[in-house]
This record gives C-alpha cells, sequence and structure tokens, in this order.
C-alpha cells in the first residue's frame, strides 16, 4: 500500500498505515505505551502525560497518543528521560490522590495502582494538606469520589461518543476540576454503568458492588446475557456462588466492553428472595411445597395416564433457556409425548426471512457487520432501547467510518441524532417507504438491513425483494427480543417446523390455538408465562406443568411447578439476534433449583423415552450433526468466539404464521418476567426523569 | 478610565500617535477619520491579499500576545483557496498579570484595532471576526461596540465594505473570567460556547480554528500595529526596531516604579532605559531588587541582569522572555517569598485542570510556596519546588504549565539564598519592615 510509514519504536521497525498514532504502532510493535487518558476508539485527550515518548529531532517529548506516526521517526519509549517523566506524573497524581487503597473498590485492579507499582517513586516530598472534595451520588448505580479522579475523562467520552447520551461534562478547574453530571446533581441517561467500567481508578464506583468484594475474592465466569436478543458476552464475578457483578472489562466477545444497564446491573433476578427453590405440587387447590422426587413422580404418573388414554399435549418452550434445553424440549414433545403441539413466544418473523433468503450464502449479517457495513437501514425498532449492542456497533461505524444509518420507524429513535435520514411510517407500514430511500442506498457499496417486528410476512418479501433492486450487496438481520429467541426458533419450537427449519408431517396447534383449545388434557410450560397479563388457557381442567424461576401468573395456575436455573446458573449454547451461537457458562449456585435440560432428562428417564443422554454436550453434539446450519466450530465456541449459524440452505415451505409474531414491547429498563423479578431495574424505572429521551 | 500618560520623550508613539496629549475621550469614528483613519483599509482593498500578507512579512511584527510569533507567517498558514469560511479573532483577553496595554488601545483607539482587524480579513479572505475580550472590561467592551455601530455606520463593516462587495461583519464576544481562555485555542473553545480548555496542536488555528474553520487569532496590539504597517510599508515599520524584531512596542510599567503607565518604545531599548528614564526609576528612592519583563509568566531578571536591549531575543538569551511587555518592578524591600506565592496562587487558581502536570504542579507549588511566605519550611522545600517545576516544564498541554513553572524556577534559584534566610530568622512570621504591597498583581 502507497501509504504507509516505516518507523522505529526502540529500535524495532513498524510498518503502519500513515497516521497511525505512535502509541497503536507501538502496541503493534508488542511495546506498551502506558497511558491513562487514551482509549482505543474514541477521541484522543493528551491530558494525562503518561504516554510521553522521545522522539529524535523533536525537543520536547511527545505525547504518543497524539502523535501520529511519519516516515522515518524514531521513537524511544523508555529512555531515562521519558521514565523520569512517567515517574513526575505519577507523583503529581498522589499528591492529592487519597490513596485509600485498602477499601477502595478499585484495589487489585487499579490502573494508577499498576503505574504507581512500574513507575511510582516509593517515597513522596508531598507535605502538604490534600485537596478533598466529597463523594456524591447520581443514580442508583452511580457513585463519584472526585478526590480518586484523576480526570482521564474516558467516562464523558464513552458516553457521549460511545452511546450519544452525553450525561457527563467537567465542571470546575485546575485541582477542583471534577466530572459533573450534565444534569448538575444527578444522571439522566441509559444507566448503563459502562462509565465505571472504563474508569481506570476507583473514582466511579457502582452502586451494586461498592464496598462488596475485593476482586481476588470472585471468579470470573464467562456468560452470556440472559436479557435481551444481542447476545453480549459478560464476565459474571461470583463469590459463593453469589453474582456480585457483571461485566466485561476483558472485552471478549462480540460486545467487546459494552453493556448495557441490563447486562450490567439486571443480575439480581437471580437471587430475588422469590425465586423458587422447591418444587410446588397443587393440593386441596393450593400449591404446597414438596421434594424433587414426589414432584417428579406426580408429573410422571399424570403424563404416562395422559398418554395411555391418548390424551393432547401442548408444550409451550422458552426463549431464555439454551439451544440445548429447546432441543431435547422438542424431541421430548415430539418423540415422548408424540405432539407437535409445540411454540414459543415469537418476536420476530425469521421464518419467513430464511424462506426468502433461501439458497443464498452472506446475507444474514452478524453484530461485528453492524461495525464494518457501508449503510445500515433500520425499519421499525427503537435500537438504543431494545437492542443497545446493534444501536452501539451502528454509532461507531458511524462515528469511526461515517457510514450512514437510515431510519424508518413510527416514532422518533435516538439514532435520529445522527441518521443520514429519518422517516416516519406507521407500524407496518414501513416497506412502504423505502422507495424513498432508493438513491441513496444504491450509492453506498453494502447494507445491513435491520427490521423489527412490525416487518412481517408479505412485508419481509417486499423488503427482500427491494434490497435485491439495489445491486448492492445486502445482509439482513430479523431483530428477535430474548437472548434464545433466535434460538427457539432455529430448535424447532414450533408446530410445524422441527430443527433447522425443517417441516414436520403434520403440524401442531400454535400458540393461540393451545391459547385457545378447550381439549388439553396437559400443558407444559418450560420458561415462559403464557398467562401474562390476565390471559387464560381455554382448557380449564387441563394439567399444567411449569418450569419457571419465578411464581408467575402461568405458575400460579399450574398443577405443578418445578424450579428451574436461569441462563446465568448453566451452561449451554446460545444464538443471538444475527444468528451468532456462542457458549455461556454456569456462575452462580440457587440451591434446589434444576436446569430444564436435566427436569427433562429425568423425566424422560422415568417415563421410558428414548430420546438421548441429556448432557449439555451430548445434546450440543447432536445438534451439531443434525440441525442445518448448526455445525458450528467447537473451538470458535470453547474459546469464547461467535459462530454464526448458517440456516440458509434450503425453502421453508409452510406458512409462516406470521400473526403468532408479537413483540414484547421491552425498554432499555424492563426484560420480560426476568426485569420484574430485578429490584435494580425496578428501582430505575420508578426514579424520575432518569429515562434518556431520543 | 486610565489616563494615559503624556509622551516621554524616549518614546516612539505609533500605535499611540494619536495622542501628543493627556486624554480621557476615546477617539471616535470622525476625529479617526480626520487622522487619516480607514486610509490602510482603502488601501488594503486595493491590494492583492498576497501583497498584504507580504507587508506584514517585511514589517517583522511579531505577536504582542506573548508568544512574539511572526505574524505575516501565521497569516500565510490560512489557505485562501479552501472552501471552508476564514475566520478572524481578536484576542483582547488581556490576562497575563502586569499586562494592561490592550486596554488602552481599544479604549482610545478602537477604530485602530476595528481597521487592523479589517486589513487581516482581507488578507486571509475572511467574511466575519469576533473580538475576544476579557468580561472584566466592561467599559471597553462598551466603547468597542460604539466603535463598531459607527464603523457598521460608516460602511467600514457590513455586506458591501467601502462599496467593493467585500462583506465582513465584527463584533465582540465577552469572556467569563479565565487566564486559561487567553490561550488560543482555548480562546476558540470558548468562543464556540465550551469549557475554556485548551485544543490539541496540531491543528493550528491557521487550519481549523473557530467551528473548524481557518482562523487567524492575533493580540490586540499585533492587529493595531497592522494599519501603520499597511500604510508606510513594511519596511518603514520594520526598521523601527532591531532585525527581527520590528517596530514599537507597548511597555506596562508597574510595581515599584516612579510613573508606572502604558509607553511605546522601539524594540530594543535597554531595560534600564526604559526603567531608569521613561518609568523615573525605582520609587521612593530605593534600588533595585529584580524586574520581571515580560509579564508574571516570564522568568524574573536580578537587578544586575537589566542592562540589556528589551527585545524578544535579547531577552530569551538572558533566560527570560519579553512575553506581553508587562514589566514589573521590585524594590529592595520586596520579599521574593512573597512574589513566589502570590504568583504560584495565581497559576494554581488559573490552572484549567485538563493535564495532569498542570493541574497537580500548580497546586503543590501554591502550597509550598503559602508555606515558605508564612516562613515555614526548609532548604528542601526549595529543591522541591525546582523539581515540580523541571517535571512542569515543556510536559503540560499547553503553555500554562510552563507560565507558572518559568518565574517559579528562577525565583526559588536566583533568590534561593534570600528565602533561606527568611526560613532561618526567629520572626520569620512578622512582615518585612516597610515592605510595600505590589501595585499590580
Amino acid at each position: 500500500m502507497a501509504n504507509m510509514v516505516t518507523l522505529t519504536i526502540d529500535g524495532k521497525p513498524v510498518t503502519v498505515p500513515a497516521g497511525t498514532l505512535v502509541i497503536d504502532a507501538a502496541k503493534q510493535a508488542g511495546i506498551d505505551i502506558p497511558a491513562f487518558c487514551y482509549y482505543e476508539g474514541f477521541s484522543v485527550q493528551a491530558a494525562c502525560r503518561m504516554c510521553l515518548v522521545e522522539v529524535e529531532k523533536m525537543p520536547k517529548l511527545q505525547p504518543s497518543c497524539a502523535l501520529p506516526a511519519a516516515e522515518g521517526m524514531v521513537v524511544h519509549t523508555e529512555t531515562p528521560k521519558v521514565v523520569e517523566a512517567r515517574k513526575s506524573t505519577i507523583e503529581f497524581l498522589l499528591t492529592n490522590h487519597p490513596l485509600d487503597c485498602p477499601v477502595c473498590d478499585k484495589g487489585g485492579e487499579c490502573e494508577l495502582q499498576d503505574m504507581t507499582f512500574r513507575y511510582g517513586l516509593g517515597e513522596s516530598q508531598f507535605l502538604e494538606i490534600k485537596h478533598h472534595a466529597d463523594e456524591k451520588q447520581w443514580s442508583p448505580l452511580v457513585f463519584y469520589d472526585p478526590a480518586r479522579c484523576i480526570l482521564c475523562y474516558r467516562c464523558i467520552r464513552v458516553c457521549d461518543e460511545g452511546l450519544g447520551v452525553a450525561a457527563l461534562g467537567l465542571s470546575y478547574r485546575g485541582v477542583s476540576a471534577e466530572i459533573i453530571p450534565n444534569k448538575g446533581d444527578h444522571l439522566e441517561c441509559d444507566e448503563c454503568g459502562w462509565c465505571i467500567d472504563v474508569c481506570p481508578v476507583g473514582a466511579l464506583t457502582s452502586g451494586t458492588y461498592r464496598y462488596k468484594s475485593r476482586p481476588w475474592e470472585m471468579n470470573y465466569v464467562p456468560a452470556i446475557c440472559t436479557h435481551c436478543s444481542n447476545g453480549c458476552k459478560t464476565t459474571l464475578s461470583v463469590r459463593n456462588g453469589e453474582i456480585i457483578r457483571s461485566n466485561n472489562r476483558d472485552r471478549s466477545g462480540i460486545n467487546g466492553e459494552f453493556l448495557c444497564v441490563k447486562g450490567r446491573f439486571g443480575f439480581d433476578f437471580v437471587h430475588n428472595e422469590e425465586r423458587l427453590q422447591s418444587p410446588l405440587i397443587r393440593k386441596d387447590g393450593k400449591l404446597e411445597p414438596v421434594s424433587w422426587s414426589e414432584a417428579l413422580k406426580f408429573v410422571v404418573s399424570r403424563v404416562r395416564e395422559t398418554i395411555e388414554r391418548n390424551g393432547k399435549f401442548a408444550v409451550i418452550g422458552s426463549t431464555r433457556t439454551t439451544n440445548e434445553e429447546n432441543f431435547y424440549l422438542q424431541k421430548f414433545a415430539r418423540q415422548g409425548l408424540r405432539t407437535n403441539n409445540i411454540d414459543h413466544h415469537r418476536s420476530g418473523d425469521v421464518i419467513t426471512l430464511v424462506d426468502a433468503l433461501a439458497g443464498r450464502t452472506d446475507a444474514l449479517a452478524t453484530v461485528g457487520d453492524l461495525y464494518t457495513c457501508d449503510a445500515a437501514l433500520v425499519l421499525g425498532a427503537d435500537l438504543a432501547q431494545q437492542h443497545p449492542l446493534l444501536a452501539y456497533q451502528l454509532r461507531a461505524n458511524w462515528r469511526h467510518h461515517r457510514s450512514p444509518v437510515f431510519v424508518v420507524t413510527p416514532g422518533p429513535v435516538r439514532e435520529d441524532q445522527y441518521a443520514a435520514r429519518s422517516l416516519r411510517a406507521e407500524a407496518g407500514g414501513e416497506v412502504e417507504r423505502l422507495e424513498e430511500l432508493r438513491e441513496e442506498l444504491k450509492a453506498r457499496q453494502n447494507l445491513v438491513v435491520l427490521y423489527g417486528a412490525s416487518v412481517k410476512g408479505e412485508a419481509v418479501r417486499r423488503l427482500v425483494a427491494f434490497g435485491d433492486s439495489l445491486g448492492i450487496p445486502v445482509k439482513y438481520v430479523c431483530l428477535v427480543d430474548y437472548v434464545n429467541s433466535r434460538g427457539a426458533v432455529d430448535m424447532g419450537l414450533l408446530p410445524h417446523l422441527g430443527p433447522g427449519y425443517k417441516p414436520v408431517e403434520i403440524p401442531g396447534m400454535h400458540l393461540d390455538a393451545m391459547m385457545a383449545a378447550p381439549d388439553l388434557d396437559v400443558i407444559w410450560v418450560a420458561g415462559a408465562n403464557p398467562l401474562e397479563g390476565g390471559r387464560e388457557f381455554a382448557s380449564k381442567n387441563a394439567f399444567v406443568i411449569v418450569h419457571e424461576l419465578f411464581l408467575t401468573e402461568t405458575a400460579q395456575r399450574a398443577d405443578v411447578v418445578l424450579p428451574s436455573m436461569s441462563l446465568y446458573e448453566k451452561n449451554g449454547t446460545v444464538t443471538n439476534v444475527c444468528g451468532e451461537v456462542q457458549r455461556t457458562k454456569a456462575g452462580p449456585k440457587v440451591m434446589g433449583t434444576k436446569s430444564d435440560l436435566d427436569i427433562l432428562g429425568l423425566l424422560a428417564a422415568q417415563l421410558g423415552f428414548d430420546i438421548g443422554i441429556p448432557s449439555q454436550e451430548k445434546v450440543l453434539d447432536e445438534i451439531r450433526r443434525t440441525v442445518r446450519g448448526y455445525n458450528v466450530p467447537l473451538p470458535v465456541l470453547a474459546t469464547g468466539g461467535a459462530a454464526q449459524a448458517a440456516v440458509l440452505n434450503g425453502n421453508v415451505p409452510v406458512d409462516a404464521q406470521p400473526e403468532q409474531v408479537r413483540p414484547s414491547g421491552d425498554t432499555l429498563f424492563t426484560s420480560g418476567t426476568l426485569g420484574k423479578y430485578s429490584k435494580r431495574l425496578a428501582q430505575l424505572m420508578e426514579a424520575p426523569g432518569r429515562l434518556f429521551q431520543p | 478610565m486610565t489616563l494615559l500618560a503624556p509622551p516621554h520623550p524616549l518614546e516612539k508613539r505609533v500605535l499611540l500617535r494619536r495622542f501628543p496629549e493627556p486624554r480621557t475621550e476615546p477617539v471616535w469614528i470622525d476625529e479617526y477619520l480626520r487622522t487619516d483613519g480607514y486610509e490602510a483599509i482603502r488601501k488594503a482593498l486595493a491590494m492583492e491579499p498576497e501583497q498584504i500578507v507580504d507587508e506584514v512579512k517585511k514589517s517583522a511584527l511579531r505577536g504582542r500576545g506573548g508568544a512574539g510569533f511572526p505574524t505575516g507567517m501565521k497569516w500565510s498558514f490560512v489557505d485562501r483557496k479552501s472552501p471552508k469560511p476564514k475566520y478572524v479573532v481578536v484576542n483582547a483577553d488581556e490576562g497575563e498579570p502586569g499586562t494592561c496595554k490592550d486596554r488602552i488601545l481599544m479604549g482610545y483607539d478602537p477604530h485602530r484595532l476595528i481597521e487592523g482587524v479589517l486589513i487581516g480579513g482581507r488578507a486571509i479572505g475572511a467574511n466575519r471576526g469576533w473580538i475576544y475580550i476579557r468580561g472584566e472590561y466592561r467599559e471597553y467592551i462598551d466603547i468597542l461596540d460604539r466603535a463598531i455601530a459607527e464603523a457598521y455606520e460608516r460602511g467600514f463593516l457590513g455586506s458591501n465594505v467601502l462599496g467593493t462587495g467585500w462583506e465582513f461583519h465584527l463584533s465582540t464576544h465577552t469572556g467569563a473570567g479565565s487566564y486559561e481562555c487567553g490561550e488560543e485555542t482555548a480562546l476558540l473553545e470558548s468562543l464556540e460556547g465550551k469549557r475554556g480548555n485548551p485544543r490539541l496542536k496540531p491543528p493550528f488555528p491557521a487550519t481549523s480554528g473557530a467551528f473548524q474553520c481557518p482562523t487567524i487569532v492575533n493580540n490586540v496590539e499585533t492587529f493595531c500595529a497592522v494599519p501603520d504597517i499597511i500604510l508606510n510599508g513594511g519596511e518603514w515599520y520594520a526598521a523601527l526596531g532591531t532585525p527581527k524584531n520590528g517596530g514599537t512596542r507597548l511597555v506596562c510599567l508597574s510595581g515599584h516604579i516612579e510613573r508606572p503607565g502604558v509607553y511605546e518604545v522601539p524594540l530594543g531599548m535597554n531595560l534600564l532605559t526604559i526603567l531608569n528614564e521613561i518609568g523615573g526609576g525605582v520609587w521612593k528612592g530605593r534600588k533595585l531588587k529584580a524586574v520581571i519583563p515580560g509579564g508574571s509568566s516570564s522568568p524574573v531578571l536580578k537587578a544586575e541582569e537589566c542592562d540589556i536591549p528589551a527585545d524578544y531575543d535579547s531577552l530569551a538569551k538572558a533566560g527570560s522572555m519579553l512575553g506581553s511587555g508587562a514589566t514589573v518592578v521590585l524594590d529592595e524591600t520586596t520579599d521574593m517569598a512573597k512574589v513566589l506565592a502570590r504568583l504560584m496562587k495565581f497559576y494554581a487558581h488559573e490552572s484549567c485542570g485538563w493535564c495532569i502536570p498542570c493541574r497537580e504542579g500548580t497546586t503543590w507549588l501554591k502550597k509550598i510556596t503559602a508555606r515558605l511566605e508564612e516562613g515555614i519550611g526548609s532548604e528542601r522545600d526549595i529543591d522541591t519546588i525546582d523539581r515540580i517545576s523541571q517535571s512542569m516544564l515543556g510536559r503540560t498541554f499547553c503553555p500554562l504549565g510552563d507560565a507558572a513553572a518559568m518565574p517559579a524556577m528562577a525565583i526559588a534559584r536566583k533568590f534561593r539564598e534570600e528565602i533561606l534566610e527568611k526560613l532561618s530568622r526567629a520572626d520569620a512570621f512578622a512582615p518585612v519592615e516597610g515592605a510595600q504591597p505590589l501595585v499590580v498583581l
């Protein structure tokens, strides 16, 4: 390439594209230049002066975070002059720093500690009284201690540049300068807590974690956030079986460091005191706790009896259980209970899309594609509220690559801030307005289209036809709501399609039909809440079996409630909104619960169903062998990567039943049933003025 | 308004040429026009923009704000062909302690500044200018606003300047009281309505200044020199001073001196001549102890170092700088520990807090020197002052850190013995008998 430059850093020649910052070029050469304010992907501040380096022919030390590499430049990063400068910077920083490391949350994972260890003088000449300012609480989740703050401005930048929220600013000057919420004394923001994570010191602390633990006391478990469908990797910090915090500071996974409020703080439902920890059986009209063996025996006897008299079963699966559990559940239903009456809460028309794109390769976008695509089109979805990671990716793409975003939604959305065009259309009518964007879209190199639940059935086909007519490569994302909504479709929790979109011979009842059917004998709800909002099963006398975390409306109607585990408590794989399969691992433990896979496995054994060993690895192996597109590479999963399932290799000759698609309408602060049992999310919902308005 | 002193015979009044007599009223437009006002812009409008820049280059005019960057060169960096609008910004923040020259120019001869800005605007192809003026200068803001209104009325400003079809608009913009906003990029941030933090350079304002458009930012005095350069030619102006140090400049004499005030002298006049002849010598017949030659950021000169020409290069050679021309005289009774403490208090107060060495360094210096002023401390403290200053020098984001470190280092080194003696005195807490408070600081 013509615009490459070669420079020498500590004697090593490095070739980088012109304009690369010296600090990045050094990283490429394996040389670590320390810095506080420099933060990859965000604007340069050059404020901390830690990254000063010596450059030949330049009289002053230069900040390597603000210095573009030039041909022939000779850089030294660890000369005595440089080291002396860093020592003095650390000395300066520590003059007014409280040095309360023994009780500071950040102790043990603090960049200032690490840097002091590396460059600290060991003794201080500072004999004066330290400057002090009191700690402040900005929101239920965010505390700020100005005394510890070193003013690196990372928090301001992730909030403003990264998220477009701009809740933080800088106030006062000199040694009194401190970060303040732009609303004065409180935050009106997404409450994502990213500012806390990027803080290199303990200035920003989390209302849920502060003074609770030391970083070395916890185990770190790689999990997938159980809330929305974006599939963010989150590292759970677990101590004694309890989740203490959740973040992704190791930047593993598709989301890097990004997490929204649900991912970072919404895990507290796991330890909600209302969690069911013992099976319940209805005795004399009341649900009474019983032992697992008694509960399972009761279920087995009723199920066996129903099978013997050829009774009617209906099975409702979950959008939050693993692929293995979903696969096993549909096998349990189809081969064990011998019914195709199986469905789940569908929140996006994936089936029509898979059919419309049949036979293509590379027509489904990944989360990564949203950052690299040349343009994006959002139809009928409030991404910032419902798909925070996807919204972040699009914004980052615009920020770094100026890739335009086009929005067609019923109301204003945050993407309007920077969208190239924002059109308003009634829900369901979004596709009708696409012609207005044709010329602008045609001019791009490629396009990613994201569509929400209001685009379904024929509208999806028209959308694909429009995409085809543009003459550029177009990729699609069908937006669905929950962590494994997409996996539930792929695994065949559908009355007319088995795993991998294979049509079944005799389609069963879909969800609405099950709800309306008056003659069901057994209704089996594995981790769903179809009775939410006062709905009822028309089969008044059906025997209802429910796997649940909480005593939901459905669980209250049940005859047997089996306490199940949440996603955080089990191993398995889930498929995100873009069809990317990721592995999640068990972190916390809640006494008395079993995973859905274990529950079904125990019942299958007692009922004599020959549907395979209920172990996660075995079931995953079967999925990889038998489900279309799911032969995902194990090493990718094992190393925390995301592998996109290739589901587009054949038509799906069935009615997609678009009327069964119903969006849950969650916001940043709600998350279906789990959200109701997360006190933190509820607390934020109740706080006035907390919600960021676009 | 401050009374402008009558001219001293050794003065060479160019910028102040309209004031042969003491006066209290500004030169309004009619008087300005009678004394060849707005002749320079008429001449400049007939010239090619490149010629204007060349003339300013020939004049060897250097920025009068403190850094002394050659003005013509600064103007030549602006890409006139850029499709973006270009802007002219006047730095009238005048925050350097001891400096009081810009207010004299704005207060007495406001149209000279407007004319200088017009010529600058013409040279770079701008259509818009701002005078960024410190908020404390309320009366000068009013004078400038009236002068600008007069200029609009007579067609020197507006959408058709003097019927040439060239559009130029000018207005004042009030600062909110920050020394840092005298730094050109912080000034631009403030002008844009943001927090007055300095910007990363490059890009320099000539490429990306106000609202990310090519911009020239110059001091009031610099713009005020331009009309006469255009009228009389660059060579004429250059010849007034020494080589590479063209023209005359305003000196703000303050401190322990008989006749404090603002005087205009050719560049290169001996510093002692300025003090003793024009300023009438140290007050009350006392002896000279030290001089701060170019505003509070310039390293102090001991009495014996003052026998040098007052121009950019000579003062730089002597380890100090001409800076803003604010010359603060300190007599023999001055407690240098107190001077140091007062200066450091100023810089700690004015540090914007953006970068670590300046934010923490100035505060640390303030705390140490406040102790020394009280007579509490040891020799080690003086070493620490020196070390802190060295850790700040050249490592801060903007020159404010240097501005604090340079005088700290100079005083701590040159008056080490005096401070040590103070610390050793049993009655160190008692004020020095007969010591006078500084007038300006």
